[in-house]
């Protein structure tokens, strides 16, 4: 078979470290190729250089048999290579159509846009690589998963024939998984080639054809996913074993933390999302919320936080009624809050780390004293919480987006766990981030508890929700339709009742102790 | 993380605050050079000599007249710029400061025409007047935000029609009886006591002035810049009003209230920008017909240059001044049409806001690059 790609000893150095050293990678063409390894592991810098986005400092790059060298991504794209990055570009309210063809319009005379021809060139590579989207949807108007989908086709249209895929999986639901490697294995049989970044070793194994792992820069081996397992996979990863979510003891005391009590929210059209749940919530207890995306998770979340109104019911934490409460007033309850998306609710990404620490705080010690901030506090505080939790930053007063997914990720849960809430409210605290930084984050949740913090745990990842949680219930359509023990569950298991095929009527909360 | 003391000699290099200046000002003084090149060349194009009419500006700017007067011109601007700036870290772009202050200013007039009390209390009674009005003119765009999600850039601006309406139609009806012969139109004087005492003894200490007077509201601006400062860094308010600007949904889940922020910051850069006529009234003791225009959109261009900075600010508002300053003397001396000054201060504008946004970028790239190689140096 042709090579589509070859990478030979790719040296890439920042001022005192190398980023990549040595790097070998080689991908044939129609494979689907993963690249997988840790934060700083070095693949994001492969990947740019192989975009044109970077250029390396040593090492050829062949693409298709003939050696390159690019200065722009415009020249990566010219030789047939797309990248479809993490965090999609795109205009929400232009349609799909006008999505793809953006910057490479086919024009008419008099400067006019052909939109009959860019559409039936859109017709045409969706017909070939078996995708498909309505071309006069507005984007804004999709899923997450067909977002991604325009994206790919936005490549496809510009006439890429390798695809790179950076972590294509990070933001997508367990069954807009299996519908991106449904499409990734079409886009194969049609001729692509594909190179995608991942750190989810299940998936890098269902569907990569060859697997390069790279650490610390350097690649340290190219196997075939039917001769290694997942643990072998992370050992090459991180040089260990995998870790794995596991609460340890329980340590789930008597004390109520949070009561929820027939907590309805109606959506603009009057229809209940969440649906009379009440649950209770102890000291030292991880309870676990599973459920696919969009069965009221995220209401819920958004109810107790006082982000959205509660339309019927009562929300107490210990003891206070904060029904009608500001966010503000449950923040100075000790509510903690991970929000699911970081970028969109977690950080000031502009603003300095001890800015960023500060955020949902700062109207408490040492972030303020009365009216005033306390800037010299807020320094204080954001050097321990980088300390305590391992946060890799040049310094505190670097903007927040110039840290890695993962290091954000650490950010938000130190800034939550240094001020010792009695409550946290956690919804994906390890989306999107690697295994290293996944089994920190863990940990972190683990010692906290421990001391006697309670947690509402939502996950899309059903071995952390099993191995974290004290109790799990499954939410569906708004209402809790099962309470489980995550003792005798497995992630098959509680995927089925999360779709609603397996809900037992008897595990319906009603009986159990979750009721008050 | 291991040794924090030894964060500031990252890989910007020891001399990182210093590179952070440098990295700022760089902007602001590439978009003034490129200024003087481009309307150089306009200049010579049109049969000029930039370099004697350059020599009559910078002469013109020496002398301590001109200096005075420049401070007089950049008070006001100053005191717009900050009451746009409020608004522009709100994320709340703030057109009406142009009817604000006129709005507060004819008010202000009035009330300080009308009233007679002793000395500090109609001063303050002036100036009090002044921002209520400024800062409910700006509250109706902050309520129709806020209540009816209208937009302010159009509320504001459909505001500044009403408001030259309503000032046209009050300054006839306030106007003072009988002395319309003597005076022109224009309200009741205010008397002596509600009149801000003038600077002039500073400029005393350098040389002789006689023509011109620095203008008190001098004092009114550096308090206002000095409250923007604090309230702004210091303030758990400033740092929510920040925050609100910068990531409003993040704000709104670390407890800011976004509608309350909307609405306040409205308040305040209404109440400021009342203050921005100030100068004017407290100065001619009246509101007449003649009152100084487009102080309100010259703030917002100095609020841009000065990056809404309260020190820049005033960098820019004395560089507008100066370049008014020179637009007098070149319509003088008539060694460059008087324009030219509007050239310069058109690609100013377009080539700082361009090179701010270059800066940020070097910025974020530097950012990103110490990061990473921070991460990859702990990996190793």
């Amino acid at each position: 078979m042709a090579l589509a790609i070859e990478l030979t000893g790719i040296t890439k150095r920042f001022p005192g470290v190398v980023a990549n050293d040595n790097v070998n990678l080689t991908v044939q063409a129609g494979e689907i190729h993963a690249v997988c390894g840790e934060n700083g592991a070095g693949k994001s810098t492969l990947m740019k250089i192989l975009y044109g986005m970077q250029s390396a400092d040593e090492g050829v790059m062949a693409v298709n048999g003939a050696e390159v060298t690019f200065s722009g991504p415009s020249e990566a794209i010219d030789v047939g290579i797309g990248m479809v990055h993490q965090h999609f570009m795109l205009a929400g309210q232009l349609t799909v159509l006008e999505n793809v063809i953006l910057g490479a319009e086919p024009m008419r005379r008099a400067g006019r846009i052909d939109f009959a021809a860019a559409r039936a060139h859109l017709a045409e590579v969706g017909e070939a690589y078996g995708l498909t989207v309505d071309p006069d949807d507005l984007v804004e108007t999709l899923e997450v998963g067909e977002r991604q989908r325009v994206e790919i086709i936005k490549v496809l249209y510009r006439g890429a024939k390798i695809l790179v895929l950076d972590e294509p999986t990070s933001v997508l639901v367990p069954h807009e998984v299996d519908e991106l490697f449904r499409n990734m294995r079409e886009l194969k049989a049609a001729g692509a080639t594909i190179l995608f970044i991942d750190h989810k070793l299940e998936e890098v194994l269902e569907i990569a054809d060859t697997i390069t792992v790279l650490r610390q820069g350097r690649t340290v081996a190219t196997v075939k996913p039917n001769e290694v397992t997942t643990a072998d996979l992370a050992e090459l990863m991180v040089g260990a074993e995998l870790p794995t979510p596991d609460s340890g003891n329980s340590t789930v005391t008597d004390d109520v933390v949070l009561r929820i009590r027939d907590v309805t929210v109606l959506d603009a059209d009057e229809r209940p999302v969440v649906d009379k749940v009440s649950l209770v919530l102890h000291r030292g207890e991880v309870l676990g919320i599973a459920g696919v995306e969009g069965n009221g998770q995220n209401e819920l979340v958004n109810t107790i936080m006082g982000t959205i109104e509660t339309n019927h019911g009562t929300i107490e934490v210990s003891g206070d009624e904060l029904t009608r409460a500001s966010v503000r007033e449950r923040r100075e309850k000790g509510i903690g809050y991970v929000p699911q998306d970081r970028h969109e609710e977690g950080l000031l990404l502009s603003a300095p780390l001890w800015e960023n620490v500060a955020l949902g705080h700062q109207t408490q010690r040492p972030f303020a004293s009365g009216i005033w901030f306390d800037r010299n506090g807020a320094a204080r505080r954001t050097e321990v919480v980088c300390e305590d939790f391992d946060v890799r930053t040049p310094d505190i007063d670097v903007s927040a987006h110039a840290l890695s997914g993962g290091n954000q990720q650490k950010l938000i849960l130190g800034r939550e766990l240094t001020a010792k809430p009695g409550l946290l409210v956690a919804s994906h605290p390890t989306r999107g981030i690697d295994v290293g930084a996944q089994a920190a984050v863990w940990e972190d949740i683990r010692d906290a508890r421990a001391k006697g913090m309670a947690t509402l745990l939502i996950s899309a990842d059903l071995e952390e929700l099993i191995g974290l949680s004290d109790s799990i219930v499954v939410m569906y359509q708004g209402r809790l339709v099962a309470t489980l023990e995550p003792g005798s569950i497995t992630p098959r298991e509680l995927g089925s009742y999360m779709t609603g095929a397996a809900i037992i009527r008897q595990s319906v909360p009603g009986d159990s102790d979750r009721v008050p | 993380m291991t040794d924090m003391s030894t964060r500031s000699e990252g890989l910007f290099g020891q001399d990182t605050p210093a590179r952070r200046i440098m990295l700022s000002l760089a902007a602001p003084v590439g978009a003034v050079v490129l200024s003087i090149i481009a309307s150089g060349l306009i200049l010579v194009v049109a049969g000029s000599n930039p370099l004697s009419a350059y020599a009559d500006m910078l002469g013109h700017a020496r002398r301590l007249e001109t200096v005075v007067s420049m401070i007089n011109r950049a008070t006001p601007l100053y005191i717009s710029g900050v009451a746009a700036a409020i608004g522009f870290k709100m994320n709340l772009f703030n057109i009406g400061v142009e009817g604000q202050y006129r709005m507060a200013a004819i008010f202000a007039a009035y009330v300080g025409g009308s009233v007679t009390v002793p000395g500090v209390f109609h001063m303050g009674l002036i100036l009090i007047t002044a921002m209520i009005v400024g800062g409910a003119w700006a509250g109706i765009a902050g309520l129709l935000h806020t209540q009816r999600g209208v937009n302010e850039v159009i509320s504001t601006i459909m505001l500044n029609g009403v408001a030259l309406g309503i000032i046209a139609a009050l300054v006839r009806k306030w106007q003072a009886p009988g002395e319309i012969v003597v005076v022109g139109v224009g309200t009741e004087p205010i008397a002596d006591s509600g009149i801000i005492p003038n600077l002039s003894f500073i400029p005393e200490w350098f040389g002789d002035i006689r023509s011109t007077e620095l203008t008190g509201v001098l004092v009114v601006a550096i308090i206002v810049g000095i409250s923007y400062h604090v309230l702004l860094n210091r303030t758990v308010f400033g740092y929510d009003l920040r925050a609100g600007g910068i990531n409003p949904l993040a704000a709104r889940a670390g407890g800011v209230q976004p509608k309350r922020m909307v609405m306040i910051a409205m308040l305040l850069s209404g109440g400021v920008g009342g203050l921005v006529g100030i100068a004017e009234i407290m100065d001619k003791g009246r509101y007449d017909p003649n009152f100084v225009g487009f102080l309100g959109f010259n703030g917002i261009a100095v609020a841009l240059l000065g990056r809404n900075h309260p020190a820049g600010i005033a960098v820019g508002a004395l560089l507008w001044a100066f370049l008014d300053a020179s637009s007098d003397i070149l319509q003088v001396t008539g060694t460059a049409p008087k324009e030219t000054v509007d050239i310069m201060r058109g690609v100013i504008l377009l080539t700082a806001v361009i090179g701010y946004e270059i800066v940020r970028r070097v910025r974020i790239r530097e950012e990103a690059t110490a990061a990473a190689a921070r991460l990859a140096e702990v990996a190793r």
